[in-house]
């Protein structure tokens, strides 16, 4: 082709590299560091996270001897210590679609796909990017939390050694990345800031209340398997009957984001940006 | 260099567009022109890989977009939609795109100041005017310092200061060598940039030429002849440069003769003259001629408003 190439054709001496998978990691690290509303919502989530253990402890303590008998007997220290996850869960999951979806409403994903015209690498990074800085904090803040709220407990609490408990701190901290990567794929497939944010709210939090109104061979059946409801059995001391074992519910939850990746993938490669 | 191999796009049954073909050479500003919903940015936009064409393909330096290993060193694109997040500001947008590149961060402030944005280049550029943003979407085209540039209605809602600024930038870039490729719903637009046009409508090539040839067609006087002696006139005026044409009886209509040179041949004759009016076409009226059939949302009144070709959907 070099000989169709006019000779007065413009030859630039900037040095420019070719795109590659750490250039377009560092980008979207950018992205998101550089967006004040990221940090609103992170603070939020992980401030929840590490702080809402410390004042449901107190609170307990403070009214224990007026809980009967049988509820001080089933009383689940660690998980009251992480009692901050579902708010975590939602300001995590929002983020995530938005920091897809913030691109698509604005324009934004145009220039990001014209300088990445690949468009796997996008999702990629973006997944790995918020997938990570969310295992660092969240993971941060469960064992703050944990502390916390054990702390507050007195003499109701349980060190970590205790059965469990550093399973549930750390478990808490990958749940929530799950979560992250979750909302990232939904953000590429819905594309919309309210559709993405519905479906996280829906598949995250009502889809398992809704489980309760259908019968009961199904909600046996079917519930263990709803994507929180097996994710959670991880962090979990007190599972309903029925439930997955931990690692096992852990799997499922991550196959399905592993799941949904693959539709954001399919949609981003498919579909005109 | 930008090359269409009969490219088309179809959105069900509606087809934006149908088999263009079409060189887009370096050197020189090549205006993109058509009324507005002709595919224009349609077309940029598969150029740049963003749609999907559903037949044909377009090349830029003889490579499909996708397989540019250094998009923005390669081509540097202006949509006519905006296309930065509104919460970011101006030097972490360029930030961000130059972070794909290796571009070092001195590049950014460059172009930063190149487009006159400095004083506001660490403000949200969701809180821009027009025409600031419009600037942003210049240095994010610059970044990349690329041999081929394609602009979306570049002057689209700028102030005069802007759209001169703009059209010298567009020249200069091209005569250093550059490919620049210019849409622009404005004929009176590309006549001050463009070098080079190609006119689409509904979807389709209309013209494929130097804005030189659409002036000189658009300028080629014609004389209007009114005469009782019409057809002998007719003869009279005849020669290998000289074309009549005749809609009613006693009525001429003489190109490539001027009317002092009509009147004199007729008085030598002793042909009794009644009408004699030269006409001169503006190059708005040649685009309109061209694009006439293609408009594709034609003003709801018989009454002709002049906004016919510039309402409608982009």
């Amino acid at each position: 082709m070099t000989t169709t190439v006019p000779p007065e054709k413009y030859v630039s001496r900037l040095a420019v590299e070719p795109v590659n998978e750490r250039r377009v990691l560092t980008s979207e690290w950018l992205k998101l560091t550089t967006l004040r509303s990221s940090w609103i919502t992170m603070a939020l989530g992980i401030g929840a996270l590490a702080f809402l253990g410390g004042v449901i402890g107190f609170f307990t303590n403070q009214q224990w001897d007026r809980l009967r008998p049988a509820r001080q007997a089933a009383f689940d220290a660690v998980g009251a210590s992480l009692g901050g996850v579902r708010f975590a869960e939602l300001a995590i999951g929002v983020l995530g679609v938005l920091f897809v979806t913030g691109e698509y409403g604005t324009g934004m994903i145009r220039s990001s796909l014209t300088a990445v015209p690949r468009r796997f690498p996008v999702l990629w990074a973006k997944a790995l990017v918020f997938g990570l800085v969310t295992l660092v904090l969240s993971e941060i803040a469960a064992f703050i939390g944990f502390f916390i709220g054990q702390a507050a407990l007195g003499t109701h609490g349980v060190a970590l050694s205790s059965d469990g408990a550093l399973r549930a701190v750390v478990g808490t901290g990958l749940y929530l990345t799950v979560v992250a990567v979750i909302g990232v794929a939904l953000g590429f497939i819905i594309r919309s800031t309210a559709g993405g944010i519905a479906a996280l709210v829906g598949i995250l939090l009502v889809l398992p209340g809704v489980m309760l109104i259908l019968p009961q061979t199904w909600q046996d059946n079917i519930g263990p398997y709803l994507p929180s409801t097996a994710g959670a059995a991880l962090y979990d001391l007190h599972p309903e009957a029925g439930s997955l074992d931990p690692w096992t519910g852990f799997a499922v939850f991550c196959l399905y984001a592993v799941a949904g990746l693959i539709a954001a993938a399919f949609v981003l490669h498919r579909r005109d940006a | 260099m930008i090359q269409a191999y009969g490219l088309t796009k179809r959105y069900g049954e509606k087809t934006a567009v149908d088999h263009l073909d079409f060189t887009v050479r370096p050197g020189i500003v090549t205006g993109f022109l058509g009324p507005n919903g002709a595919g224009k940015s349609t077309t940029m936009r598969m150029i740049l890989g963003l749609d999907r064409p559903t037949s044909g393909s377009v090349t830029v330096d003889g490579k499909a977009y996708a397989d540019l290993l250094a998009p923005l060193h390669e081509v540097g694109a202006l949509l006519e939609a905006r296309s930065v997040h509104t919460g970011r500001s101006a030097y972490n947008h360029l930030r961000v795109l130059a972070a794909t590149h290796g571009i070092a961060a001195s590049r950014v402030r460059e172009v930063i100041d190149l487009v006159g944005l400095r004083d506001v280049a660490r403000r949200r550029a969701g809180g821009f005017s027009l025409g600031m943003g419009q600037r942003l979407g210049i240095a994010a085209t610059l970044l990349g310092d690329p041999a081929t540039l394609i602009l979306d209605e570049p002057v689209n809602g700028l102030d005069p200061d802007g759209i001169l600024w703009i059209r010298n930038l567009l020249k200069g870039l091209a005569a250093e060598g550059r490919t620049v490729f210019v849409s622009s719903h404005l004929m009176s637009e590309m006549a001050l940039t463009a070098e080079h046009l190609i006119v689409i409508g509904k979807g389709r090539l209309i013209a494929d030429l130097p804005i030189a040839e659409m002036i000189g067609a658009a300028s080629r006087a014609s004389v209007l002849v009114r005469s009782p002696e019409a057809a002998r006139l007719r003869d009279l005026l005849a020669g290998p440069d000289v074309s009549t044409t005749s809609q009613e009886v006693g009525e001429l209509v003489v190109v490539g003769l001027t009317a002092p040179q009509i009147g004199d041949i007729a008085a030598a004759h002793g042909i009794a003259i009644h009408e004699l009016t030269p006409h001169r076409a503006s190059l708005e009226d040649a685009f309109m001629k061209l694009t006439n059939d293609s408009i594709e949302f034609h003003g709801g009144t018989t009454v002709d408003t002049g906004l016919a070709s510039t309402g409608g959907a982009a």
